[in-house]
């Protein structure tokens, strides 16, 4: 009884109208430890949809269709989330969490569908030759490690000889990407790596803390995500750690982040993939989307980091969808079409201007083989009196030189591992 | 009418003492695996595998191993979770080290070295019980779930510290990494769980089950019986421990192919198995397979209803779903503590004198 009501559920879902739409999966998560990040990015997510429906009347005259779904941030959920909307005729995935982007890449890769983690997820799937489906354009997180350091260096007149420098991460896949990165970094810049874990959720760091006021870091910088955000600016202040040697990659640098520890936060600093500043679109958002009642959520997040990222992904997906239209001659494509066009997607300074993001992000372009965007980002700081991200730099390159062995490395371990042939040749 | 034990006369002790002694509870268990076995792999899709009977099957092995543990030897264990991750760990080194190796023999060996590792925890069994045991399990829950995050060579030093299955397979047919087929990793996993039931249900009523059940009714009266309580907490920490070890060996392979220790064997997932044999019923095979079900199978079932059928929000569902979980927990404790087991006896007494009672 209970697999038939099931089955009768999912076949009315599935008989939907779904057929006409261009479908975008949410795989959202706006509970457990996550869910201060989860909620403004899922909610800029669905918003830029919800825009270009209302706004432009779909994408090339075909509707978007959101199905959200809850992961929770676990990485069962997400499974579930995969199989349950990829026979919707689901385009890409954005699944905003690294673990579940590893379960996804072998499926999405056998099924066809594309796999966009922005700024988050397997680092070396930036390489198009051997990770057909996955994308992860416009920067990940080794180029993030290595931007991090180069901003040090760059305030230290080029020379990080001899500083010691603190990692702190997330205990997870997500967490110690970066690592390998940053002792590569050490051993080029000669300073004195120290890596300490939090693990999941981060609620408690009282000894991590302990242990980086003993140690004396020049420096700390942090790789972390939902709670441990937060725990972890209030225990700097605590131990009056300066505020501005001490470094969050762009999944720490969020307005929930900073405001729980008030004026103490004042001079934070993380890196961001996206300038926050006030976009043209967000006025429109607020006209077609939140002012006629059509927001995912309350419509207090506009404009916040994470909600500017959750958009950015969205337009990035709408412009890809857009290229797949162009290349394929059809409004109404699908998966793999949708895949063409992420791979031949080409961000240019005029386009972000015409669509009402100028300068959101840097320009790049998508090839077979890249897959990966320039991976520029800037470093922003937290004015607590203004209670606002202020961008302290332009686009910082990454140092290529290291990133790039270390991609081609580890995508051709992978490569070997699964008996993948090499594509783009 | 049809359920009853009258007419049906058994001749020797052998019959008398078959798991089904009922003629009707016999054909419908065998019923039941013909379904399994000769149906559903012709009309599952990805999603009822991936989403419901995969995890449904794993747990169960998951479950029965834990109720072997404390159903039927009375020792309380929190550290199911950690053993998980031996099972998933020791069979991912065997999958990479040796290709060539079947990864049916590979989850096996996985299952191995998890039994030893249980029975290293287990020691401590012998000196200490009842909540004391439990802290000692759940120090090996968190001590299993550090090394496997702190030792890089566990996961062959991959730079995010994942582990993932790569492609293996059983007569020519994918059953790990992403090329599977819906069919295919259900046939396997109910294989094990069909192959383990049987095998759990034959210990428990032999010698060494008896030994275990008498530890937990009163280990000094075993004791004094000749039970060897040193051999008899071992063996069902190595029992135990040899089917979670293989529940943690596919659900790492077969069921999500990818997995980071903290957050997929995290001590969540030993209190998960806990409260299967705890709702299903301890002491009971069957208890542990509805328990299973129960616990895998009503989120996915109200996600589906409330989303899916009603189409609410996603975080009034998700929230809605623990506290209906939670309520249901605590009203079956109230209503039936020992179990969907016990009300699945008590439906079938009711159903033995049906049609009249009296």
């Amino acid at each position: 009884m209970k697999r038939l009501t099931t089955l009768a559920l999912l076949g009315a879902l599935a008989s939907g109208p779904a057929l006409a739409d261009l479908v975008f999966p949410d795989l959202s998560y706006r509970t457990g430890a996550y869910a201060a990040g989860g909620i403004p990015f899922s909610d800029g997510y669905q918003d830029y949809f919800t825009l270009v429906n209302e706004r432009d009347g779909g994408i090339g005259g075909v509707m978007a269709k959101v199905i959200e779904c809850e992961t929770g941030y676990n990485t069962e959920k997400g499974v579930e989330c995969y199989e349950a909307t990829k026979g919707e005729g689901a385009l890409i995935y954005q699944p905003l969490s690294t673990g579940i982007t590893y379960q996804l890449i072998p499926k999405v890769t056998a099924d066809g569908i594309a796999l966009h983690t922005m700024g988050y997820g397997r680092t070396s799937a930036a390489n198009g030759r051997v990770f057909s489906h996955v994308f992860n354009y416009p920067a990940n997180y080794w180029d993030a490690a290595t931007v991090a350091i180069k901003y040090l260096s760059e305030e230290n007149n080029g020379d990080l000889n001899g500083k010691k420098i603190v990692l702190l991460y997330h205990n997870s896949a997500y967490g110690k990407e970066p690592i390998r990165t940053l002792e590569e970094m050490s051993a080029k810049h000669g300073f004195e790596l120290t890596t300490i874990a939090v693990d999941h959720p981060g609620q408690e760091q009282k000894s991590q803390w302990l242990q980086i006021r003993r140690e004396r870091p020049d420096y700390v910088i942090m790789w972390g995500w939902g709670v441990m955000n937060q725990v972890a600016i209030q225990e700097a202040a605590n131990i009056r750690f300066p505020m501005d040697h001490f470094i969050g990659n762009w999944w720490a640098g969020a307005e929930h982040d900073v405001i729980p520890a008030g004026a103490a936060a004042d001079g934070y600093k993380s890196l961001n993939m996206n300038k926050v500043e006030a976009l043209p679109v967000f006025d429109d958002i607020r006209k077609y989307v939140v002012d006629a009642g059509k927001a995912a959520g309350d419509g207090t997040n506009v404009g916040s980091v994470l909600y500017t990222r959750g958009m950015y992904a969205a337009l990035l997906a709408v412009e890809a969808a857009k290229t797949a239209q162009q290349i394929h001659g059809t409004a109404q494509i699908d998966a793999a079409m949708m895949r063409d066009g992420m791979e031949a997607l080409d961000m240019t300074a005029a386009k972000m201007e015409a669509l009402g993001v100028p300068g959101i992000g840097p320009e790049f372009t998508v090839t077979c083989a890249d897959h990966g965007g320039t991976g520029l980002s800037v470093v922003q700081q937290w004015d607590a009196s203004a209670q606002k991200w202020k961008v302290l730099t332009d686009f910082i390159a990454p140092d290529d030189s290291v990133t790039d062995p270390l991609v081609l490395a580890d995508s051709e371990a992978f490569a070997a591992e699964n008996g993948i042939e090499l594509r783009c040749q | 009418m049809f359920y009853r034990e009258a007419g049906d006369f058994k001749t020797s002790y052998r019959s008398d003492n078959q798991t089904f002694p009922i003629a009707f509870d016999r054909y419908r268990y065998y019923a039941v695996l013909a379904v399994a076995i000769g149906v559903v792999p012709f009309v599952v899709d990805d999603y009822w595998a991936n989403a419901v009977l995969l995890p449904f099957l794993i747990w169960s092995i998951a479950a029965i191993g834990l109720n072997i543990l404390t159903g039927y030897c009375g020792q309380v264990s929190l550290g199911t979770g950690g053993f998980m991750a031996v099972g998933a760990y020791a069979c991912y080194k065997l999958m990479t080290a040796f290709p060539e190796l079947n990864i049916a023999f590979c989850i096996l060996l996985g299952g191995g070295v998890t039994a030893l590792v249980g029975v290293l925890f287990g020691l401590p069994s012998l000196r200490i019980k009842g909540f004391y045991l439990a802290v000692a399990t759940l120090a090996a829950q968190f001590f299993l779930v550090w090394l496997f995050n702190r030792v890089p060579w566990f996961y062959n030093y991959s730079a995010s510290g994942q582990i993932s299955a790569p492609e293996r397979t059983v007569f020519g047919i994918a059953v790990t990494g992403p090329n599977t087929q819906a069919w295919a990793t259900y046939l396997f996993c109910l294989a094990f769980v069909i192959v383990l039931g049987w095998l759990a249900r034959n210990l428990t009523r032999g010698t060494v089950g008896r030994t275990w059940m008498s530890i937990r009714d009163m280990d000094i009266a075993a004791e004094i019986i000749g039970v060897n309580p040193l051999t008899a907490k071992l063996t069902a920490f190595a029992v135990s421990s040899f089917f979670v070890g293989v529940a943690g060996a596919l659900f790492f392979a077969v069921y999500l192919g990818a997995v980071e220790v903290g957050e997929a064997f995290g001590i969540s997932k030993s209190f998960l198995v806990l409260f299967m044999i705890i709702i299903g019923g301890l002491g009971s095979i069957f208890g542990s397979l509805a328990g299973a079900a129960f616990m895998v199978l009503l989120p996915v079932l109200l996600k589906n209803v409330l989303v899916g059928g009603l189409g609410w929000d996603t975080v009034l569902a998700a929230h809605l779903e623990l506290v209906i979980v939670g309520a249901l927990i605590i009203v079956f404790l109230i209503v039936e503590p020992h179990g969907l087991a016990r009300l699945w006896d008590l439906a079938k007494e009711k159903l033995r004198l049906w049609p009249f009672p009296h």
